[in-house]
């Protein structure tokens, strides 16, 4: 028999299979199904199937008031639940034109800024437990945990608080607040060098993260693509840097840029993001001036007649809020910009050419949450 | 089962022997212990509550004291399906594609608000199913947005003690129980 015959049929490397991947898969961290076109064990183009978790948040959101629409946006990227609030928050209160306490400014800094942390600790350690290290998922949870104590004590809930509302926040923090971050912050400073010892050196992760996946800077632009994944690509996309809200601009602080573009990239942008974001962290909680912890608000909240436009860097990306109002108390119509419908949709490039182990690296170095592609 | 019942094992222990004899209610008693203490859930989450189900079971909660263990991917290896999260009218097929495909017996949590009955928030939208069990039946519900790990774990113990009054030899008579 010759070569040729053995590869084109016994092998059948040269023929194309397409397998599904999802939309129950341990990986896809959620509901999502891959179609993925292989030849041999490569991959040849992947189509992403979404719609499993489609709730119809911006179909609700026409039918309800203001402060209501909260509550829903906790539930999209459920990670950075206090971000989403805050995205919210702003565009109303622009639209109002409303000034709100300095306080209020900082706690909501504070907050987001720890939400950042307890997700890239999460996707830390989703992202280890892909790539088969399960212990990563024992480290980065125990961590995430002592956030989720600082949340419960002041909010009364660990993972959706609906905390912070058009105009301020919902009460004022528990008196521990600060000593709790403060405690906090000593506490995971020691613990963050623990996860690079255990994860980033070790050498069967090197080889499966670094030069996978690459994604050009100029891809990350056509695509869309934000957050640590874009930055991982040398994108500068970092909203807190290009339009300051609540009080970054009172703080200092770098924006984490890799060049490389590859999944190890993407890694050590999350990873560098978290020492950022304890720097940040440091400079506001002494710092929190005394106050009113919401400035004075109408009952019913109706925004004047037009269109507003708020953009925020929640953990993932760029979570952009349109409201189009006709001067009623719910939204004519209201969209968001998320930021994972557009890191999804990178996956074609950026896994075509390469094999299908792969694949699962970097899906989870895009940090995916199904929820916020659907809505 | 009531909640009163919770801490009182004997009531249902002496449900379980009426009307049998001493060497199958052992073998029962047997089948039940070995099957109450390793009850392998599926990986499935389709949304929030998945989270408080992996805090559930990572580090402080600590889901393996309950035998409630080894999360399996596959459904063909599983016990029991903790549906955590919504679920909408394009995912119904497919968990219940994944419920036939466990093996008996299986059981089914229902988690979070969702999950019992379309959400506190999502109930009124076109696409959500208004409650799991209009797709797979449910063992036990567990309320909340999302529930804490511990109310979790308070489920997963309800289940076990449902699993105990189940009888491996005598099927029809658990029907009866329960």
């Amino acid at each position: 028999m010759s070569e040729e015959i053995i590869k084109d049929v016994i092998i059948g490397e040269n023929e194309e299979y397409i397998i599904n991947m999802g939309p129950q898969h341990p990986s896809t961290h959620g509901v999502l199904r891959f179609e993925v076109c292989l030849q041999g064990e490569t991959v040849k183009y992947l189509i992403p199937h979404i719609g499993y978790i489609h709730r119809g948040i911006e179909k609700m959101c026409e039918a309800i008031t203001y402060p209501q629409i909260i509550h829903l946006t906790d539930r999209m990227d459920y990670l950075s639940a206090h971000i989403n609030n805050e995205a919210v928050c702003l565009c109303v209160e622009n639209a109002l034109q409303i000034e709100v306490p300095e306080r209020v400014k900082y706690i909501r800094t504070i907050l987001a800024e720890l939400n950042r942390i307890a997700s890239h600790q999460l996707w830390w350690s989703a992202f280890g437990m892909d790539l088969g290290a399960l212990t990563t998922f024992f480290y980065g949870l125990r961590d995430r945990e002592k956030i989720l104590d600082i949340f419960e004590e002041s909010f009364g809930s660990r993972l959706l608080h609906s905390f912070i509302m058009p105009g301020g926040l919902m009460h004022d923090v528990h008196p521990n607040f600060q000593k709790r971050i403060k405690e906090f912050i000593a506490y995971f400073r020691k613990k963050l060098p623990e996860y690079d010892q255990l994860l980033t050196g070790n050498i069967i992760f090197q080889n499966r993260s670094k030069g996978i996946g690459l994604m050009s800077r100029e891809t990350a632009i056509a695509y869309g693509v934000t957050g640590p994944s874009g930055r991982g690509s040398g994108w500068s996309c970092d909203i807190r840097k290009i339009a300051p809200y609540s009080a970054y601009d009172k703080v200092q602080f770098n924006e984490m840029l890799e060049t490389e573009g590859d999944t190890f990239a993407r890694y050590k942008v999350r990873m560098r993001e978290m020492w950022e974001s304890m720097n940040i962290l440091e400079q506001l909680v002494d710092n929190i001036p005394e106050g009113d912890y919401t400035a004075k608000m109408k009952p019913i909240i109706k925004l004047p007649v037009g269109e507003y436009f708020q953009r925020v860097e929640t953990a993932r990306g760029e979570l952009a809020v349109y409201i189009v109002s006709d001067g009623n108390k719910t939204p004519y119509r209201i969209k968001f910009r998320t930021p994972n419908f557009s890191n999804l949709f990178v996956m074609n490039k950026i896994t075509s050419g390469y094999k299908i182990a792969d694949l699962v690296a970097v899906s989870g170095s895009l940090d995916l949450v199904i929820p916020d592609i659907d809505r | 089962m009531k909640n009163e019942d919770f801490g009182d094992n004997e009531a249902l222990e002496l449900l379980n022997t009426l009307g049998d004899n001493a060497f199958m209610t052992t073998i029962d008693n047997l089948i039940n212990w070995g099957r109450s203490n390793s009850v392998w859930p599926l990986t499935f989450a389709t949304s929030c509550c998945g989270i408080e189900m992996m805090a559930a079971g990572a580090s402080r909660h600590d889901f393996a004291r309950f035998g409630i263990e080894v999360y399996r991917a596959s459904p063909r290896q599983a016990d029991v399906i903790v549906v955590a999260g919504t679920i909408v009218k394009k995912m119904a097929p497919v968990l219940k594609r994944l419920y036939d495909q466990m093996p008996d017996p299986k059981y089914v949590i229902a988690m979070g608000a969702c999950a019992v009955s379309g959400g506190p928030f999502f109930y009124n939208t076109y696409s959500v199913v208004r409650g799991v069990d209009h797709v797979i039946p449910v063992d036990v519900y567990i309320p909340g947005c999302p529930p804490r790990p511990e109310a979790l774990l308070y489920g997963v113990m309800q289940l076990q003690r449902k699993i105990k009054g189940e009888s491996f030899v005598k099927p029809d008579k658990s029907d009866k129980l329960l």
